[in-house]
Order: C-alpha cells, then sequence, then structure tokens
C-alpha cells in the first residue's frame, strides 16, 4: 500500500462527511426515517398510497445536488472509467444486493453505525471487503 | 411538510457526497484499491457523517415521534443472516466494479453523465428484479402453507 497524499483531500472530505450526517439526522429527527438512499429508492417500485411523496423527494433532492452545488462554484466533473457493459453488470449487482441485503452505503453504513447496530457493521464489512477484493481482482490480478 | 422536508434532506445528502469527493467514482475507486494508490478519503467522509449521525441517533431514540411529529420509524431487524450478508457482497461487487452505489449514481445523474444514466437504469432494473423474486417467494411460501 501507498498512500496518494496528492489525491488525498481529509478536509473536504470530513466537510462533505459531516453535511451528509446533517442530511441523515434531518430525515431521522424530522421524518423519523433511516437515510437509506437504496430503501427510499426501492420502496417507490411498490408503491403504496402516502408512501410515494416522500420517498420521490428525498430523490430528487439527491438528483438535484448538483445544480444547487453549481450556483456557489464550478460544475463538478464526475471521472466515471467504467464501460457500458461494465456499467450494466455494477448497476444490477448494487440493485440486488442492496435490496437482499436491506441497505447500502447510507443506510448501513452511515445511519447503521452510527446507531451502533450489529447487524448494520456485518452488513458494511461484507461490502467494504467485497469492494476492496473486487478492485484488487480487476486492477492487479486480472491485467486489464 | 415532511415532503418539503424529505427533498431539502436529499439535496444536504448529494452536497455532501459532491463536497467529499464521493459523487466522483474515481475517488471512489482510489479509496477501495488498496494495493495501489491510496486515497483514504472515503474513511473520513463516514468519520464526519457517523460523527453527527451518533448524536442525532440518541436524540432519535428517545422519542416515538419526530420533531415534526411523524412517527420515529427505527429499523427492529437485528439478525445477521445469509440474506444480508450475501446481498450485501453482491453490492460491494458492483460497487467495485464501477464505483458507483446508489446515492453517487443519483447526484451524477443529476449531473447529466450518460454513463450514470445506464448505471441507474441497471440498478433500477436489478431492484425490480428483486422484488419479482421476492413475490414469486411469497407466492410460494403461501401455497405451501395453504
Amino acid at each position: 500500500m501507498t498512500l496518494d497524499l496528492n489525491a488525498f483531500t481529509p478536509w473536504s472530505a470530513l466537510a462533505g462527511g459531516v453535511l451528509i450526517g446533517v442530511a441523515a439526522a434531518m430525515f431521522v429527527l424530522l421524518n423519523g426515517r433511516i437515510a437509506g438512499i437504496s430503501g427510499v429508492l426501492g420502496g417507490l417500485l411498490t408503491p403504496s398510497r402516502g408512501d410515494i411523496a416522500w420517498r420521490a423527494a428525498f430523490v430528487l433532492g439527491i438528483v438535484a445536488a448538483p445544480w444547487a452545488y453549481a450556483l456557489v462554484t464550478a460544475w463538478p466533473q464526475p471521472q466515471i472509467d467504467a464501460g457500458q457493459g461494465a456499467l450494466v453488470v455494477a448497476g444490477l449487482l448494487v440493485g440486488i444486493g442492496t435490496r437482499y441485503g436491506s441497505g447500502c452505503t447510507s443506510g448501513h453504513g452511515v445511519c447503521g453505525l452510527s446507531r451502533l447496530s450489529p447487524r448494520s457493521l456485518a452488513a458494511t464489512a461484507a461490502f467494504m471487503g467485497a469492494g476492496f477484493a473486487t478492485v484488487y481482482v480487476i486492477r492487479h490480478l486480472s491485467g486489464i | 411538510m415532511t415532503v418539503f422536508t424529505s427533498l431539502l434532506a436529499g439535496l444536504v445528502f448529494g452536497l455532501g457526497l459532491i463536497v467529499a469527493g464521493m459523487a466522483n467514482p474515481a475517488k471512489v475507486l482510489a479509496f477501495l484499491d488498496l494495493a495501489g494508490a491510496w486515497d483514504p478519503s472515503l474513511a473520513f467522509v463516514m468519520g464526519g457523517a457517523i460523527g453527527v449521525g451518533f448524536v442525532a441517533f440518541l436524540v432519535a431514540r428517545q422519542r416515538t415521534v419526530s420533531f415534526l411529529g411523524a412517527e420515529m420509524k427505527l429499523p427492529t431487524a437485528s439478525h445477521i443472516d445469509r440474506r444480508l450478508v450475501l446481498g450485501s457482497v453482491a453490492f460491494g461487487i458492483g460497487w467495485g466494479i464501477a464505483g458507483f452505489c446508489p446515492g453517487p449514481g443519483l447526484v451524477a445523474l443529476g449531473m447529466g453523465e450518460g454513463k450514470a444514466l445506464v448505471f441507474v437504469a441497471s440498478m433500477l432494473a436489478g431492484m425490480g428484479i428483486f422484488e419479482l423474486l421476492e413475490r414469486r417467494r411469497r407466492t410460494a411460501s403461501t401455497a405451501q402453507k395453504g
């Protein structure tokens, strides 16, 4: 392991993390809900009365974030290296996996660990471990 | 009111992801690449979020309704089973392939990235497959009982 000190952005990472924490805090203290993005989004696929608007609003807020960000500073530019086929496979795995696992980085990783939930710790360890292993295989073993 | 606060929470969440650099899959993958040039930023994002979240959930746990009077819906499940672990492993593999988890996928979609659209559409398809498989499983178990 070598630390990439040029890429490491501790302060903006911490600041962004605090904002994410504030969002999760708002959601639980005002709406009484866990800010788990896969769960909120997945619930829209089996809509029931009175359960649609708040879910759609939360998702819309996330999608609109770059527009709010661009009001203050430059339009954010992501770097997406994965090809179309890889994105399809990744999307399917993330979609099925987060629903079977009852959560993703936000629901288990942020909210679950904040609640000191052993179940969320197990889920987080599982997806982080799988993420580390997958990147290792793709970048260092497969020779792609 | 809770629809508006929902929108606001989503917006702040998305802004946090952008500020943290986590809406950029290359930066997420640089964290997941332990054997390469490692960028520990994601750990700091989690640390900042959990620091605030920890206090919020301490308060939430003491209440039965939210400050807006909504029912407090905290998770009650505590079992660690195959579904949880295998589902999370599948999610982690997908995360490692593209560097996208659900939130950053939605943010990048908002940036108008065509590749993010491919990811989000596939993710929704995956969630749809889950719902179909669950429905089939429920029907099968009802038939067995009947």
